[in-house]
């Protein structure tokens, strides 16, 4: 029987299991093993229903299912991916930008050490930032777009931006990676460039390149159900201790720092944005209050397994206000309709937490990859170039591979639903649905 | 016979039954509706976004009544529904040309 190179990996992935990534030496610590399963779990979360929530609630009630789908859609189709080749170019062995093919369809990954949890453990976990990551930009283009559009669009986005993003920074040999040889080291603990202002940089392109929503900004724009909304942030507030503690890679003192650090940054930062709100609108309002909490959550992602749990308040309240400004001043100023602020504060917080970790690491929290000084604070000024030199990478990366996505999928499947489709709103356009059945 | 159409502050829907009750008054009909007279809306601020809105929810009641009992209706209705402030709404009065049960044909009062 003659088989494809292709399908004869498959089933070489599929029969066997073998441990091509392991060290020697390496053995499985089931304290850290269980902590990362269940931290995979809490990521997962974040996405649905924690952000499918916090979305749902902002968008008007004729869009609701159609924003929760675009959650939905990322936990299938990126799951795929991530299986069949999204791991395998994000964390095999390639070049300073992508990985190979070594580990296409799971080859190799199975049971054996990894470090100290699984393979699939490690696999695992970080698919559920690769679906998160897509999911977030989801907010710029909320109540326009079409679903076949959405999907082709993300998917594409996935392989030409996330995974060599993963590579370059956490993946081996990556051209930021600051623990395996890269040229530009960048302290990125959980995400902050690779999640944060990845998505948040491609969503300012999409908000721009989409143009405003129908109405925008009209009576009918207003969030349809806060208390959706309420629940879905707290949802990701608690699955951000897997996001961020889980990096630890381990249920080790590390795990501890990064999960402290990133309470107490989401709880400076709700403070701090309640506090610009009672200042310029009068009222601190419930919507400030989490999007607060949430604009801290992003601002520690890169910094939580470097700072004291001091400088993580510091970095949450600078975080409330910054985005406060950015999402508040600076949309209005610049008139694009960034429909629930996937910019402002995941490509605004992402950017400020990731500058921020150079200014404040700490070698006493984590050893720093050369041994020595951490950040600016300690005396090394060079984390904080390294650091800003990282963002205006990822800032270029995003924003160039992005537009050209876009102008290949408008000019294929094409992005923004039709004007009577919109009016109409996207759950019963694109699915046929409708949330709110109250006559039934 | 007429027609009674009251607008009223939602809060007070409970009070103004009561006092329909009380003064006999069997029929309404309740509607939830939006709008304003003299009253300002109010302002809501999402991110930064300010609205202003003035179409302010109201309940409107509607009663049925025979000609004699118009007055100590509609004087039910006020008392019940006066907070003194501007807002609590309004009190129309329309003729009613017939009424029809529809279970059994009775026409006129006997209708009501």
């Amino acid at each position: 029987m003659k088989l494809s190179a292709t399908m004869r990996l498959l089933l070489f992935g599929l029969l066997t299991s073998v441990p091509m990534w392991a060290q020697q030496g390496d053995q499985i610590d089931t304290g850290d093993n269980a902590w990362i399963l269940v931290c995979s779990a809490l990521v997962l979360l974040m996405t649905g229903p924690g952000l499918a929530l916090f979305y749902g609630g902002l968008v008007g009630k004729k869009n609701i299912l159609g924003t929760m789908m675009q959650c939905l859609a990322m936990m299938g189709a990126i799951t795929l991916l991530w299986a069949l080749i999204g791991y395998s170019l994000a964390f095999s062995e390639g070049n300073a930008i992508i990985g190979g093919f070594d580990y296409a369809f799971l080859n190799g990954v199975g049971q054996e050490a990894n470090g100290s949890i699984s393979h699939l453990t490690f696999m695992v976990f970080q698919l559920m930032f690769a679906i998160i990551t897509p999911a977030l930009i989801t907010g710029a283009f909320a109540e326009r777009m079409k679903f076949g559009g959405m999907l082709v669009f993300l998917v594409l986005w996935a392989i030409i931006v996330y995974f060599p993003m993963a590579h370059m920074v956490w993946g081996p040999g990556g051209l930021m990676n600051a623990y395996d040889g890269g040229s530009i080291p960048c302290l990125d603990f959980a995400g902050g460039t690779v999640v944060h202002v990845s998505s948040g940089v491609s969503a300012l392109i999409c908000a721009l390149y989409l143009g405003k929503r129908k109405g925008y900004p009209g009576q009918a724009k207003k969030p349809h159900n806060l208390t959706l909304s309420f629940i879905g942030a707290c949802l990701l507030w608690v699955g951000w201790f897997g996001f961020n503690a889980g990096s630890a890679l381990a249920a080790n003192g590390l795990a501890a720092a990064a999960f402290v650090n990133t309470h107490f940054a989401a709880a400076a930062a709700l403070l701090a944005w309640l506090l610009a709100e009672k200042i310029r609108d009068g009222k601190a309002s419930t919507l400030g209050g989490i999007t607060g909490a949430v604009a801290g959550l992003v601002a520690i992602t890169p910094a939580s397994g470097f700072v004291t749990p001091m400088a993580a308040l510091i970095i949450g309240a600078i975080a409330g206000f910054v985005c406060y400004w950015s999402v508040v001043i600076l949309k209005k100023k610049l008139g694009y309709d960034d429909s629930l602020d996937a910019f402002g504060v995941h490509g605004v917080g992402g950017t400020l937490g990731a500058i921020l970790t150079g200014v404040f690491a700490n070698s006493m929290v984590q050893e720093a990859p050369g041994g020595g000084a951490a950040g600016l604070l300690e005396g090394n000024s060079q984390q904080l170039i390294n650091n800003t030199l990282g963002v205006l990478l990822t800032w270029v990366f995003a924003a160039v591979a992005t537009l050209i996505i876009l102008k290949v999928t408008d000019a294929t499947v094409g992005l923004r639903v039709s004007e009577e489709d919109e009016i109409e709103g996207l759950d019963l356009s694109q699915h046929g649905e409708e949330a709110y059945n109250l006559e039934g | 016979m007429k027609r009674i159409e009251a607008i009223i502050q939602p809060f007070k829907l409970d009070d103004v039954r009561e006092a329909l009750k009380a003064a006999g008054v069997n029929g309404m009909t309740i509607y939830d509706v939006r709008g304003h007279g003299r009253q300002k809306g109010h302002k809501e601020v999402y991110r930064g976004q300010e609205y202003e809105v003035d179409l302010l929810p109201k309940v409107k009641i509607e009663v049925v009544i025979d000609d004699a009992r118009v007055q100590e209706t509609a004087e039910a209705i006020i008392g019940a529904a006066r907070t003194g402030k501007i807002g609590d709404g309004k009190v129309f009065v329309y003729p009613v040309e017939e009424a029809i049960r529809i279970r059994n044909n009775d026409t006129g009062d006997a209708a009501l």
